[in-house]
Protein backbone atom coordinates (compact mmCIF):
# COMPACT_ATOMS: atom_id res chain seq x y z
CA UNK A 1 0.00 0.00 0.00
CA UNK A 2 1.13 3.69 -0.85
CA UNK A 3 0.63 6.09 1.52
CA UNK A 4 -0.09 9.46 0.49
CA UNK A 5 -0.22 12.55 2.84
CA UNK A 6 -2.32 15.65 1.49
CA UNK A 7 -2.88 19.03 2.30
CA UNK A 8 -5.64 19.98 4.76
CA UNK A 9 -7.46 21.44 2.12
CA UNK A 10 -7.62 18.61 0.03
CA UNK A 11 -8.04 16.21 3.47
CA UNK A 12 -11.04 17.86 4.16
CA UNK A 13 -12.65 18.27 0.51
CA UNK A 14 -12.07 14.25 -0.17
CA UNK A 15 -13.64 14.20 3.48
CA UNK A 16 -10.20 11.61 5.18
CA UNK A 17 -8.72 11.86 8.55
CA UNK A 18 -5.26 11.43 8.25
CA UNK A 19 -3.24 9.94 5.94
CA UNK A 20 -4.09 8.09 2.62
CA UNK A 21 -3.36 4.25 1.28
CA UNK A 22 -3.56 3.57 -1.81
CA UNK A 23 -3.63 0.08 -4.07
CA UNK A 24 -1.87 0.97 -6.72
CA UNK A 25 -2.15 -1.11 -9.90
CA UNK A 26 1.13 -1.81 -11.86
CA UNK A 27 4.28 0.43 -11.52
CA UNK A 28 4.10 3.07 -8.89
CA UNK A 29 4.80 6.62 -10.60
CA UNK A 30 3.38 10.20 -9.75
CA UNK A 31 0.81 9.89 -12.29
CA UNK A 32 -0.17 5.85 -11.30
CA UNK A 33 -0.65 7.20 -7.52
CA UNK A 34 -2.75 10.20 -8.64
CA UNK A 35 -4.47 7.74 -10.76
CA UNK A 36 -5.44 5.82 -7.64
CA UNK A 37 -6.22 8.76 -5.86
CA UNK A 38 -8.48 10.80 -8.11
CA UNK A 39 -10.63 7.62 -8.59
CA UNK A 40 -11.13 6.60 -4.68
CA UNK A 41 -11.77 10.50 -4.33
CA UNK A 42 -13.35 11.85 -7.29
CA UNK A 43 -13.20 14.94 -6.33
CA UNK A 44 -9.55 15.80 -6.31
CA UNK A 45 -9.82 15.65 -9.62
CA UNK A 46 -8.65 19.52 -11.28
CA UNK A 47 -7.64 20.11 -7.51
CA UNK A 48 -3.98 18.68 -7.93
CA UNK A 49 -3.45 18.59 -11.76
CA UNK A 50 -5.32 20.43 -14.31
CA UNK A 51 -8.52 18.32 -15.91
CA UNK A 52 -7.05 19.08 -19.20
CA UNK A 53 -3.54 18.65 -19.88
CA UNK A 54 -2.73 16.52 -16.79
CA UNK A 55 -0.04 18.67 -15.38
CA UNK A 56 0.45 19.86 -11.95
CA UNK A 57 -1.15 22.97 -10.81
CA UNK A 58 1.59 25.48 -10.07
CA UNK A 59 1.25 26.02 -6.28
CA UNK A 60 1.01 22.10 -6.06
CA UNK A 61 4.67 20.10 -4.71
CA UNK A 62 5.48 16.41 -4.80
CA UNK A 63 8.27 15.53 -2.31
CA UNK A 64 9.16 12.31 -0.76
CA UNK A 65 12.06 10.85 1.09
CA UNK A 66 13.62 14.14 1.16
CA UNK A 67 13.21 14.82 -1.98
CA UNK A 68 11.72 17.49 -4.59
CA UNK A 69 10.46 15.15 -7.03
CA UNK A 70 7.78 17.71 -8.82
CA UNK A 71 9.86 18.23 -11.79
CA UNK A 72 10.07 14.35 -12.64
CA UNK A 73 8.19 13.03 -15.59
CA UNK A 74 4.88 11.76 -13.98
CA UNK A 75 5.67 8.35 -15.36
CA UNK A 76 9.48 8.07 -13.14
CA UNK A 77 9.27 5.18 -10.81
CA UNK A 78 9.01 6.50 -7.31
CA UNK A 79 11.50 5.56 -5.01
CA UNK A 80 11.45 2.14 -3.40
CA UNK A 81 10.63 3.27 -0.11
CA UNK A 82 7.49 5.01 -1.69
CA UNK A 83 6.72 1.62 -3.39
CA UNK A 84 7.14 -0.69 -0.12
CA UNK A 85 4.58 2.21 2.09
CA UNK A 86 7.36 2.61 4.36
CA UNK A 87 7.83 6.29 3.16
CA UNK A 88 4.79 8.52 2.24
CA UNK A 89 4.55 10.72 -0.88
CA UNK A 90 3.57 14.14 -0.21
CA UNK A 91 0.92 16.48 -1.90
CA UNK A 92 2.29 19.71 -0.95
CA UNK A 93 0.86 22.95 -1.29
CA UNK A 94 3.60 25.54 -1.84
CA UNK A 95 3.44 28.03 0.82
CA UNK A 96 2.72 31.51 -0.62
CA UNK A 97 -0.27 33.65 -0.68
CA UNK A 98 -2.31 34.81 2.44
CA UNK B 1 -43.97 32.61 9.59
CA UNK B 2 -41.60 33.67 6.87
CA UNK B 3 -37.56 33.54 6.92
CA UNK B 4 -34.65 35.13 5.32
CA UNK B 5 -31.45 33.30 4.24
CA UNK B 6 -28.59 35.59 3.48
CA UNK B 7 -25.87 33.83 1.74
CA UNK B 8 -22.29 35.35 2.41
CA UNK B 9 -19.10 34.39 -0.01
CA UNK B 10 -16.09 35.70 1.35
CA UNK B 11 -12.22 35.67 0.75
CA UNK B 12 -11.88 32.30 3.37
CA UNK B 13 -15.02 30.86 3.53
CA UNK B 14 -19.02 31.02 3.13
CA UNK B 15 -21.83 32.02 5.92
CA UNK B 16 -25.33 31.59 5.93
CA UNK B 17 -27.43 33.94 7.81
CA UNK B 18 -30.55 33.56 8.92
CA UNK B 19 -33.52 35.34 11.16
CA UNK B 20 -37.65 35.43 10.62
CA UNK B 21 -39.20 37.98 9.00
CA UNK B 22 -38.70 40.41 11.53
CA UNK B 23 -34.97 40.52 10.64
CA UNK B 24 -33.46 41.65 14.02
CA UNK B 25 -31.99 38.56 15.45
CA UNK B 26 -29.76 36.28 13.30
CA UNK B 27 -28.04 32.95 13.60
CA UNK B 28 -24.63 33.39 11.98
CA UNK B 29 -23.49 29.47 10.96
CA UNK B 30 -20.15 29.29 9.15
CA UNK B 31 -17.39 29.25 8.07
CA UNK B 32 -17.99 26.41 5.59
CA UNK B 33 -15.02 25.98 3.20
CA UNK B 34 -13.11 27.95 5.35
CA UNK B 35 -9.77 29.34 4.19
CA UNK B 36 -11.11 29.16 0.48
CA UNK B 37 -12.39 32.27 -1.45
CA UNK B 38 -16.24 31.57 -1.93
CA UNK B 39 -16.96 33.99 -4.65
CA UNK B 40 -20.56 33.43 -4.86
CA UNK B 41 -23.96 31.23 -3.58
CA UNK B 42 -27.09 30.95 -4.86
CA UNK B 43 -30.57 29.41 -4.53
CA UNK B 44 -32.28 27.52 -6.67
CA UNK B 45 -35.83 29.34 -7.17
CA UNK B 46 -38.00 26.34 -7.99
CA UNK B 47 -36.00 24.52 -4.47
CA UNK B 48 -35.00 27.41 -2.24
CA UNK B 49 -33.41 24.50 -0.38
CA UNK B 50 -30.91 23.52 -3.25
CA UNK B 51 -27.89 26.10 -3.59
CA UNK B 52 -24.94 26.23 -5.40
CA UNK B 53 -21.75 27.29 -4.20
CA UNK B 54 -18.11 28.27 -5.93
CA UNK B 55 -15.66 27.68 -4.51
CA UNK B 56 -11.83 28.14 -5.39
CA UNK B 57 -8.21 28.55 -4.21
CA UNK B 58 -4.84 29.49 -6.06
CA UNK B 59 -3.47 26.12 -5.13
CA UNK B 60 -6.58 23.63 -5.42
CA UNK B 61 -8.67 25.28 -8.52
CA UNK B 62 -12.18 25.55 -8.80
CA UNK B 63 -14.79 23.53 -6.68
CA UNK B 64 -18.66 23.36 -7.10
CA UNK B 65 -20.44 22.84 -4.28
CA UNK B 66 -24.02 21.36 -3.71
CA UNK B 67 -26.29 21.68 -1.01
CA UNK B 68 -29.87 20.05 -1.04
CA UNK B 69 -30.61 21.23 2.55
CA UNK B 70 -30.52 24.94 2.60
CA UNK B 71 -26.64 24.90 3.02
CA UNK B 72 -26.21 22.17 6.45
CA UNK B 73 -24.89 19.63 4.30
CA UNK B 74 -22.32 20.38 1.38
CA UNK B 75 -21.09 18.36 -1.65
CA UNK B 76 -18.92 18.65 -4.06
CA UNK B 77 -20.28 17.95 -7.65
CA UNK B 78 -18.49 18.83 -11.08
CA UNK B 79 -16.05 20.95 -11.46
CA UNK B 80 -14.67 20.24 -15.09
CA UNK B 81 -15.14 23.17 -16.53
CA UNK B 82 -13.80 23.03 -20.45
CA UNK B 83 -13.85 25.64 -23.25
CA UNK B 84 -15.76 24.35 -26.34
CA UNK B 85 -14.01 23.14 -29.31
CA UNK B 86 -10.32 25.39 -29.73
CA UNK B 87 -10.64 28.12 -27.18
CA UNK B 88 -9.11 30.92 -29.55
CA UNK B 89 -7.73 34.14 -27.99
CA UNK B 90 -8.77 37.28 -26.09
CA UNK B 91 -6.41 40.74 -25.68
CA UNK B 92 -4.61 40.66 -22.82
CA UNK B 93 -3.95 44.29 -20.94
CA UNK B 94 -1.01 45.05 -23.72
CA UNK B 95 -3.53 44.10 -26.11
CA UNK B 96 -1.59 40.98 -27.90
CA UNK B 97 -3.42 37.75 -28.14
CA UNK B 98 -4.15 35.85 -24.83
CA UNK B 99 -5.22 32.07 -24.74
CA UNK B 100 -8.62 31.46 -23.43
CA UNK B 101 -8.00 29.75 -19.84
CA UNK B 102 -10.57 28.97 -17.02
CA UNK B 103 -9.54 30.52 -14.03
CA UNK B 104 -12.94 30.34 -11.32
CA UNK B 105 -16.40 30.50 -11.20
CA UNK B 106 -17.84 34.34 -10.76
CA UNK B 107 -21.62 33.82 -10.60
CA UNK B 108 -24.17 31.08 -10.49
CA UNK B 109 -27.78 31.81 -11.59
CA UNK B 110 -29.85 28.58 -11.30
CA UNK B 111 -33.06 27.74 -13.40
CA UNK B 112 -35.95 29.52 -12.73
CA UNK B 113 -38.02 26.80 -12.69
CA UNK B 114 -35.60 23.10 -12.24
CA UNK B 115 -33.31 22.87 -9.62
CA UNK B 116 -30.86 20.84 -11.31
CA UNK B 117 -30.34 22.78 -14.21
CA UNK B 118 -28.03 25.86 -13.46
CA UNK B 119 -25.87 28.50 -15.06
CA UNK B 120 -22.17 29.61 -14.34
CA UNK B 121 -20.19 32.79 -15.46
CA UNK B 122 -16.79 32.08 -15.27
CA UNK B 123 -13.10 34.15 -16.04
CA UNK B 124 -12.10 33.87 -18.66
CA UNK B 125 -15.39 35.20 -19.59
CA UNK B 126 -17.85 32.02 -21.03
CA UNK B 127 -21.16 30.92 -19.97
CA UNK B 128 -21.71 27.20 -18.89
CA UNK B 129 -24.97 25.27 -18.20
CA UNK B 130 -25.32 22.17 -16.00
CA UNK B 131 -28.58 20.26 -16.05
CA UNK B 132 -27.72 17.89 -14.01
CA UNK B 133 -27.03 19.33 -10.35
CA UNK B 134 -23.63 20.70 -10.88
CA UNK B 135 -22.25 16.95 -11.90
CA UNK B 136 -21.28 17.81 -15.54
CA UNK B 137 -20.52 21.20 -17.63
CA UNK B 138 -21.31 22.46 -21.17
CA UNK B 139 -20.56 25.64 -22.62
CA UNK B 140 -22.91 27.70 -23.86
CA UNK B 141 -20.32 28.43 -26.77
CA UNK B 142 -21.95 30.87 -29.12
CA UNK B 143 -21.07 33.71 -26.91
CA UNK B 144 -17.43 33.41 -26.89
CA UNK B 145 -18.19 32.47 -30.54
CA UNK B 146 -19.76 36.08 -31.32
CA UNK B 147 -17.36 37.23 -33.46
CA UNK B 148 -15.88 39.72 -31.18
CA UNK B 149 -14.17 37.38 -29.04
CA UNK B 150 -10.87 37.76 -29.84
CA UNK B 151 -11.40 41.73 -28.84
CA UNK B 152 -12.37 41.31 -25.73
CA UNK B 153 -10.13 42.10 -23.07
CA UNK B 154 -10.04 41.54 -18.91
CA UNK B 155 -10.60 44.34 -16.54
CA UNK B 156 -8.28 44.90 -13.21
CA UNK B 157 -10.28 41.62 -11.49
CA UNK B 158 -10.14 39.58 -14.64
CA UNK B 159 -11.71 39.02 -17.55
CA UNK B 160 -15.07 37.83 -15.88
CA UNK B 161 -18.83 36.98 -16.76
CA UNK B 162 -20.20 37.79 -13.75
CA UNK B 163 -24.05 38.82 -14.36
CA UNK B 164 -26.35 36.32 -15.78
CA UNK B 165 -30.11 37.34 -15.56
CA UNK B 166 -32.48 34.73 -16.78
CA UNK B 167 -35.83 36.28 -18.78
CA UNK B 168 -38.85 34.86 -16.24
CA UNK B 169 -41.36 35.65 -19.37
CA UNK B 170 -39.20 34.24 -21.89
CA UNK B 171 -36.94 30.85 -21.36
CA UNK B 172 -34.96 31.18 -24.27
CA UNK B 173 -33.85 35.49 -23.31
CA UNK B 174 -30.77 35.27 -21.06
CA UNK B 175 -28.70 38.52 -20.17
CA UNK B 176 -24.87 38.60 -19.45
CA UNK B 177 -22.47 40.92 -18.44
CA UNK B 178 -18.58 40.83 -19.26
CA UNK B 179 -15.84 42.97 -17.77
CA UNK B 180 -14.33 44.12 -19.76
CA UNK B 181 -16.56 43.47 -22.79
CA UNK B 182 -20.24 44.45 -22.01
CA UNK B 183 -23.71 43.19 -22.04
CA UNK B 184 -24.62 40.41 -24.32
CA UNK B 185 -28.23 39.29 -24.97
CA UNK B 186 -29.62 35.70 -26.60
CA UNK B 187 -33.12 35.31 -27.65
CA UNK B 188 -32.56 31.64 -28.56
CA UNK B 189 -31.26 30.07 -25.27
CA UNK B 190 -27.77 30.36 -25.57
CA UNK B 191 -26.64 29.62 -29.43
CA UNK B 192 -26.48 33.16 -30.88
CA UNK B 193 -25.59 35.94 -28.92
CA UNK B 194 -25.61 40.08 -29.42
CA UNK B 195 -24.06 42.80 -27.76
CA UNK B 196 -26.38 45.00 -26.16
CA UNK B 197 -23.89 48.01 -25.57
CA UNK B 198 -25.85 50.87 -27.59
CA UNK B 199 -25.76 54.40 -25.55
CA UNK B 200 -22.77 53.18 -23.54
CA UNK B 201 -19.47 55.55 -23.69
CA UNK B 202 -16.67 54.77 -21.78
CA UNK B 203 -14.27 57.20 -22.55
CA UNK B 204 -11.28 55.04 -21.42
CA UNK B 205 -11.36 53.08 -24.61
CA UNK B 206 -10.14 53.92 -28.20
CA UNK B 207 -13.77 53.73 -30.05
CA UNK B 208 -15.65 55.56 -26.88
CA UNK B 209 -18.65 53.99 -28.17
CA UNK B 210 -17.75 50.67 -29.33
CA UNK B 211 -19.42 47.59 -30.28
CA UNK B 212 -17.18 45.71 -27.44
CA UNK B 213 -15.10 46.80 -24.66
CA UNK B 214 -17.25 48.52 -21.98
CA UNK B 215 -16.37 47.31 -18.42
CA UNK B 216 -19.74 46.83 -17.22
CA UNK B 217 -19.89 46.37 -13.30
CA UNK B 218 -23.35 44.95 -12.93
CA UNK B 219 -26.62 44.58 -14.33
CA UNK B 220 -30.22 44.41 -12.33
CA UNK B 221 -33.28 43.55 -13.69
CA UNK B 222 -37.19 43.83 -11.80
CA UNK B 223 -39.28 40.32 -12.18
CA UNK B 224 -42.26 41.93 -13.47
CA UNK B 225 -40.44 43.92 -16.39
CA UNK B 226 -37.75 42.05 -17.94
CA UNK B 227 -37.50 44.69 -20.67
CA UNK B 228 -36.01 47.40 -18.20
CA UNK B 229 -32.31 46.86 -17.40
CA UNK B 230 -30.58 49.18 -14.66
CA UNK B 231 -26.71 48.50 -15.26
CA UNK B 232 -23.49 49.98 -12.68
CA UNK B 233 -20.68 50.47 -15.65
CA UNK B 234 -17.32 51.43 -14.37
CA UNK B 235 -18.28 54.74 -14.65
CA UNK B 236 -22.09 55.73 -15.68
CA UNK B 237 -25.50 54.26 -13.98
CA UNK B 238 -27.56 53.27 -17.20
CA UNK B 239 -30.77 52.46 -17.71
CA UNK B 240 -32.55 50.04 -20.67
CA UNK B 241 -36.42 50.58 -21.59
CA UNK B 242 -36.13 47.93 -24.49
CA UNK B 243 -33.97 44.98 -23.56
CA UNK B 244 -30.64 46.31 -23.52
CA UNK B 245 -31.27 47.61 -27.45
CA UNK B 246 -30.08 51.09 -25.86
CA UNK B 247 -28.86 52.50 -22.74
CA UNK B 248 -29.28 55.91 -21.16
CA UNK B 249 -27.46 57.71 -18.64
CA UNK B 250 -29.57 58.27 -15.22
CA UNK B 251 -26.37 59.01 -12.92
CA UNK B 252 -28.23 62.13 -12.21
CA UNK B 253 -26.98 63.71 -8.97
CA UNK B 254 -24.65 61.08 -7.72
CA UNK B 255 -21.84 61.74 -5.70
CA UNK B 256 -19.38 59.57 -8.21
CA UNK B 257 -21.28 57.28 -10.79
CA UNK B 258 -18.70 54.86 -10.09
CA UNK B 259 -19.62 51.48 -8.43
CA UNK B 260 -19.88 47.64 -8.49
CA UNK B 261 -23.16 47.25 -7.16
CA UNK B 262 -26.89 48.04 -8.60
CA UNK B 263 -30.57 46.26 -7.84
CA UNK B 264 -34.10 47.31 -7.83
CA UNK B 265 -36.59 46.82 -4.99
CA UNK B 266 -38.51 43.87 -4.60
CA UNK B 267 -41.90 45.33 -5.00
CA UNK B 268 -40.67 48.76 -6.76
CA UNK B 269 -39.67 48.38 -10.18
CA UNK B 270 -38.57 52.13 -10.45
CA UNK B 271 -36.53 51.78 -6.93
CA UNK B 272 -33.35 51.21 -7.28
CA UNK B 273 -29.77 51.17 -5.32
CA UNK B 274 -26.49 51.75 -5.72
CA UNK B 275 -23.30 52.33 -3.67
CA UNK B 276 -20.88 54.95 -5.16
CA UNK B 277 -17.21 54.64 -4.82
CA UNK B 278 -14.80 56.50 -5.30
CA UNK B 279 -12.26 56.00 -8.44
CA UNK B 280 -10.32 55.24 -10.17
CA UNK B 281 -7.66 53.84 -7.78
CA UNK B 282 -8.87 54.24 -4.59
CA UNK B 283 -12.26 51.94 -4.33
CA UNK B 284 -13.63 53.52 -1.20
CA UNK B 285 -16.41 55.40 -0.70
CA UNK B 286 -16.20 59.24 -0.80
CA UNK B 287 -15.69 61.79 1.96
CA UNK B 288 -14.97 58.35 3.68
CA UNK B 289 -18.88 57.88 4.51
CA UNK B 290 -20.76 54.80 3.61
CA UNK B 291 -23.57 55.93 1.64
CA UNK B 292 -26.06 53.58 -0.34
CA UNK B 293 -28.42 55.98 -2.77
CA UNK B 294 -31.51 54.83 -3.79
CA UNK B 295 -33.58 56.04 -6.62
CA UNK B 296 -37.13 56.07 -6.91
CA UNK B 297 -37.90 57.63 -10.19
CA UNK B 298 -35.52 54.49 -12.47
CA UNK B 299 -32.76 57.05 -11.56
CA UNK B 300 -30.94 60.50 -12.10
CA UNK B 301 -32.57 61.59 -9.01
CA UNK B 302 -30.99 59.47 -6.03
CA UNK B 303 -30.99 59.91 -2.54
CA UNK B 304 -28.49 58.98 0.13
CA UNK B 305 -29.51 56.79 2.97
CA UNK B 306 -27.09 56.80 5.59
CA UNK B 307 -28.87 55.93 9.13
CA UNK B 308 -27.10 53.35 10.65
CA UNK B 309 -23.79 53.22 8.19
CA UNK B 310 -20.44 54.69 9.08
CA UNK B 311 -20.39 58.63 7.63
CA UNK B 312 -16.68 59.23 9.22
CA UNK B 313 -13.37 56.65 8.22
CA UNK B 314 -15.05 53.96 6.52
CA UNK B 315 -12.44 52.53 3.56
CA UNK B 316 -14.45 49.66 2.65
CA UNK B 317 -15.79 48.98 -1.00
CA UNK B 318 -18.90 46.81 -2.08
CA UNK B 319 -17.78 44.60 -4.92
CA UNK B 320 -20.27 43.47 -7.73
CA UNK B 321 -22.41 40.49 -6.16
CA UNK B 322 -22.49 41.82 -2.40
CA UNK B 323 -26.22 43.45 -2.82
CA UNK B 324 -29.45 41.66 -2.77
CA UNK B 325 -33.13 42.11 -1.54
CA UNK B 326 -35.52 39.96 -0.15
CA UNK B 327 -39.22 39.80 -1.05
CA UNK B 328 -40.87 40.31 2.19
CA UNK B 329 -43.66 43.11 2.38
CA UNK B 330 -41.67 45.56 3.21
CA UNK B 331 -38.47 45.07 1.43
CA UNK B 332 -35.28 43.50 2.65
CA UNK B 333 -32.12 45.33 1.26
CA UNK B 334 -28.58 43.82 2.25
CA UNK B 335 -25.10 44.40 1.23
CA UNK B 336 -21.75 43.02 2.07
CA UNK B 337 -18.46 45.31 2.63
CA UNK B 338 -14.45 44.20 1.57
CA UNK B 339 -14.42 45.16 5.82
CA UNK B 340 -16.60 42.30 6.30
CA UNK B 341 -19.70 43.69 7.39
CA UNK B 342 -22.86 42.65 5.90
CA UNK B 343 -25.64 45.27 6.56
CA UNK B 344 -29.30 45.10 6.22
CA UNK B 345 -32.01 47.30 6.03
CA UNK B 346 -35.85 45.77 6.92
CA UNK B 347 -37.22 49.16 5.57
CA UNK B 348 -36.12 49.32 2.09
CA UNK B 349 -32.75 51.42 2.92
CA UNK B 350 -34.27 53.55 5.69
CA UNK B 351 -32.33 52.73 8.47
CA UNK B 352 -29.61 49.88 8.30
CA UNK B 353 -27.71 47.33 10.68
CA UNK B 354 -25.15 45.28 10.41
CA UNK B 355 -26.25 41.55 10.89
CA UNK B 356 -22.04 40.74 11.67
CA UNK B 357 -19.15 43.03 11.81
CA UNK B 358 -15.85 40.94 11.19
CA UNK B 359 -15.88 38.63 8.53
CA UNK B 360 -13.79 37.99 5.88
CA UNK B 361 -13.90 40.89 3.32
CA UNK B 362 -17.16 39.71 1.31
CA UNK B 363 -17.19 39.00 -2.31
CA UNK B 364 -21.25 38.13 -2.45
CA UNK B 365 -24.49 38.66 -0.60
CA UNK B 366 -27.62 36.62 -1.79
CA UNK B 367 -31.03 36.61 -0.15
CA UNK B 368 -33.79 33.74 -0.24
CA UNK B 369 -37.26 34.95 1.44
CA UNK B 370 -38.36 31.39 2.69
CA UNK B 371 -42.27 30.27 3.30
Amino acid sequence: MIQVVLPAHLRTLARVDGDVKLEVQGEATQRSVLDALETKYPMLQGAIRDHVTQQRRPYIRFFACSEDLSHQSPDAPLPDQVVAGTEPFFIVGAIAGG
Amino acid sequence: MSKVRVLVGTRKGAFVLTSDGKREEWDVSGPHFGGWEIYHIKGSPADPNRLYASQCSGWFGQQVQRSDDGGGIWTPVGNKFVYDGIPGTHQWYDGTAHPWEFKRVWHFEPSLTDPDTVYAGVEDAALFRSSDGGQNWQELAGLRGHGSGPRWQPGAGGMCLHTVILDPTDPQRIFIAISAAGAFRTDDGGQTWQPINKGLYSQYIPDPTAEVGHCVHHVAMHRARPGVLFMQKHWDVMRSDNAGESWQEVSGNLPTDFGFVIDVHAHEPETIYVVPIKSDSEHFPPDAKLRVYRSKTGGNEWEPLTKGLPQSNCYVNVLRDAMAVDSLDECGVYFGTTGGQVYASANAGDSWTPIVRDLPAVLSVEVQTLA
